[in-house]
């Protein structure tokens, strides 16, 4: 398995040539709730200006991560710096410098937009003289100046959420955490937050460290990505090196119904798989069989052969170019899918005791 | 020099509380809704003389000197009313019905009464009761005991006087006990205000996460817990106030708008709702669970209320009950604003029980903020 690696050029420099300055630095950062290690060990950089992403099912201790990176959780063990500042050591000065989008809607529903910037603006000690135009340039910034003195709990999911962004950049932080920014959305709604998230970076180079379970924001937004299951950091780097790091172009997936006519067995016939040609390796997961391939049409065209010469009756084939979904798999064992159903729905009570 | 407290941070959580609750006007009902339906029923209730009351009378004597009884006892009949005569014709039938709740008390005047009275021979009339019920007996036995003392008073008054009289001098006018339980009703809207603002509201904030939207602000612990409160005390202010007035009307305080009683009044409205906002928020400053708030909100009440003085004086509990009256900070309340509505005392009248419900406070605060998780 491919060890997580945090590399953000080839030689560690970014195009200035200085190395970057660390936004974020974990060193083994650990959360245990009694028995249970919600996040194991984890270590990574964050240079200035970047979009981060953690990606993973529920469960996998995203949230977790994020609560202690926000001073929100102590951790067991391990350390952080966030904007140079030491999570548990200087607190309050990491919660100047982030703000943060946390995963359950927190805008107060019983007071307006207005409202609710201005009382965080005034916890942040933002100077009265220029909070009218600042809530003013806020609201705008995320399409809801024309909702300024409605109440929140009549906003849709998706007005909350951007409501909550502009909040958390009431301080003008140089550091943006959101936890699950776009779940529960319609698809509609994520698209706007997506593209504020883009001219946020744009317009501020703000860092952005974000997590998700969905692969397609994972993919889109994120210049590097962290994969975490179970606690643990599976593998770091751009989505991009994440697929390279597949072996295989192609993945080809399919489905037969029952073995073959010809009275071989299960793992015969997956080690005649094995033989077709381009085939870098077989694995079979959830009544599918998912074969990584340097050229899914040769394979496929050997595939549909052999099936034939075996008499067994191929249901369902798929010929895709590597995902991260197949990342996970590869990294993990698991796709991030099904990981995703099977996961159990957020449990965060634990988080009180 | 760093601040130890931001002020404006205070401010702005008191804003935000403070928006909500005028947002919220069921919040503002209940609690002066309830005070004022305990204040009418319990003070009508409770507070008036017993009238007509049935009392049956068995005369075996029929002789002139307890002609004197049947004409006093129909005087009191006719007057204050106090009870209502039945005759009987036997002890034994007017017991059957004594048990059976039809009448309260038996008089039974013996045959040999009068005989007894004309010979000084210790005369006796019977006073037969329904002891379950110990407000109506005594009312009854009062107003009996008055007539045997009228019977036993000599024709014409002795020129010497042979034993003490006890002359009995009222400072205050009769209390009716409407009154009596406004202080009760005032110190029971502040801590409903206090419970669901303090209580059950702070729980279901929390138990949907908003409170985490202020957790990672840099707000201190300090200051969110001083907020919280200081805005908490606000809402007791304005409900206790509101519950003077219009209790106030209702119960016929004497001038009720005195401005110097008002500002005292307002002093130790404002004392007794940071000592309850206070309690309040220490009780559920680690508590999760929004039914909690809820299903204590009756053993609370019962805990707080009934010890206080409120209904009863304390100088009537057991001795372990006057201890938790000591610790009680509805009983300070009620104390001072008996002072100030029955009795209109002025500063030496209230300001030992402002200390105590400060010193209160000053306690109960500083346990809140060091309880106070700060981190998840």
């Amino acid at each position: 398995m491919r060890r997580a690696n945090e590399t953000n050029h080839e030689d560690g420099r970014n195009s200035s040539g200085f190395p970057p300055m660390k936004a974020i630095e974990v060193r083994r950062l650990t959360k245990r709730f009694g028995d249970f290690t919600a996040v194991d060990e984890v270590s990574f950089t964050v240079p200035e200006g970047e979009i981060f992403g953690l990606l993973g099912p529920n469960g996998a201790g995203k949230t977790t991560l994020i609560r202690m990176l926000t001073t929100l959780t102590p951790p067991t063990s391990g350390t952080a710096l966030v904007g140079g500042f030491d999570i548990q050591r200087e607190a309050d000065g990491v919660r100047h410098a982030i703000g943060v989008i946390p995963q359950a809607l927190t805008s107060d529903p019983d007071l307006t937009a207005w409202e609710n910037l201005s009382i965080h603006a005034k916890l942040y000690g933002v100077p009265a003289a220029g909070r009218k135009q600042l809530t003013t340039d806020l609201l705008s910034a995320v399409d809801l100046l024309e909702f300024r003195d409605r109440l929140v709990r009549n906003f849709s999911g998706g007005m909350r959420r951007r409501l909550e962004i502009a909040r958390g950049l009431v301080h003008s932080p140089r550091i943006l955490f959101l936890d699950e920014p776009t779940t529960g959305l319609d698809p509609v709604s994520r698209t706007n937050v997506w593209e504020m998230i883009e001219r946020l970076k744009k317009r501020s180079g703000l860092t952005i460290l974000l997590t998700t379970h969905y692969m397609d924001e994972a993919d889109k937004l994120c210049e590097r990505i962290a994969i975490v299951d179970h606690g643990k950091l599976a593998a770091l780097d751009s989505p991009a090196s994440l697929k390279d790091s597949v072996p295989g172009a192609d993945v080809v997936e399919a489905e037969f119904a029952g073995l073959p006519a010809s009275g071989c067995t299960a793992p015969e016939w997956l080690e005649q798989l094995r033989r077709l040609p381009q085939v870098i390796d077989v694995l079979e997961q959830g009544g599918a069989v998912h074969i990584t391939s340097h050229s899914g049409p040769d394979t496929v065209a050997g595939l549909m052969d052999r099936a034939r010469a075996q008499g067994i009756t191929v249901k369902r084939v798929t010929v895709q170019g590597t995902t991260l979904d197949d990342v996970f798999l590869h990294y993990t064992g698991r796709q991030l899918r099904d990981a995703v159903q099977s996961s159990t729905p957020l449990d965060i009570t634990h988080l009180y005791k | 020099m760093k601040r130890w407290i931001n002020f404006e941070r205070v401010g702005a959580i008191i804003e935000r509380d403070m928006r909500k609750f005028f947002r919220s006007p069921a919040l503002m009902v209940t609690s002066m809704v309830f005070p004022l339906m305990q204040l009418i029923v319990l003070g009508y209730a409770f507070g008036g003389k017993v009238k007509d009351i049935p009392v049956a009378l068995v005369n075996e004597d029929r002789a002139a000197e307890s002609r004197l009884i049947l004409e006093k006892l129909n005087s009191i009949q006719t007057g204050p009313r106090t009870f209502r005569i039945s005759e009987y014709s036997s002890v034994p039938a007017a017991l059957l019905d004594l048990r059976a709740g039809f009448v309260r008390a038996i008089i039974d005047i013996p045959h040999d009464y009068s005989r007894r009275v004309l010979q000084h021979d210790r005369p006796r009339i019977a006073f037969i009761e329904d002891n379950t019920d110990s407000f109506v007996t005594s009312q009854l036995f009062e107003r009996v005991q008055e007539l045997t003392q009228s019977l036993n008073a000599p024709g014409f008054p002795s020129r010497l006087a042979p034993k003490i009289d006890l002359q009995v001098v009222e400072i205050y006018p009769y209390i009716e006990y409407i009154k009596y339980l406004l202080s009760g009703s005032i110190a029971m809207s502040i801590f409903i205000v206090a419970m669901i603002g303090g209580g059950i509201v702070f729980i279901d904030d929390k138990a949907r996460g908003l409170h985490e939207g202020y957790l990672v602000t840099p707000i201190r612990k300090s200051e969110l817990v001083l907020g919280l409160n200081f805005a908490g005390t606000i809402k007791g202010v304005m409900a206790g106030m509101t519950i003077t007035i219009i209790g106030g009307l209702i119960a016929g305080i004497p001038r009720l708008w005195d401005p110097v009683r008002l500002v005292y009044l307002l002093v130790v409205i404002a004392a007794a709702s940071l000592a309850m906002i206070s309690f309040m928020f220490l009780v559920m400053v680690r508590v999760n669970d929004p039914l909690v708030p809820r299903a204590i909100f009756g053993v609370l009440n019962t805990l707080l209320f009934f010890p206080s003085g409120a209904i009863y004086p304390p100088e009537g509990f057991p001795i372990w009950l006057r201890w938790v009256s000591v610790i009680d900070p509805f009983t300070y309340v009620v104390h001072a604003l008996k002072n100030l509505l029955l009795k209109n005392t002025g500063y030496e009248g209230i300001y030992f029980d402002v200390l105590v419900l400060l010193g209160f406070s000053v306690v109960l605060l500083s346990a809140g903020i060091a309880l106070f998780k700060r981190q998840i």
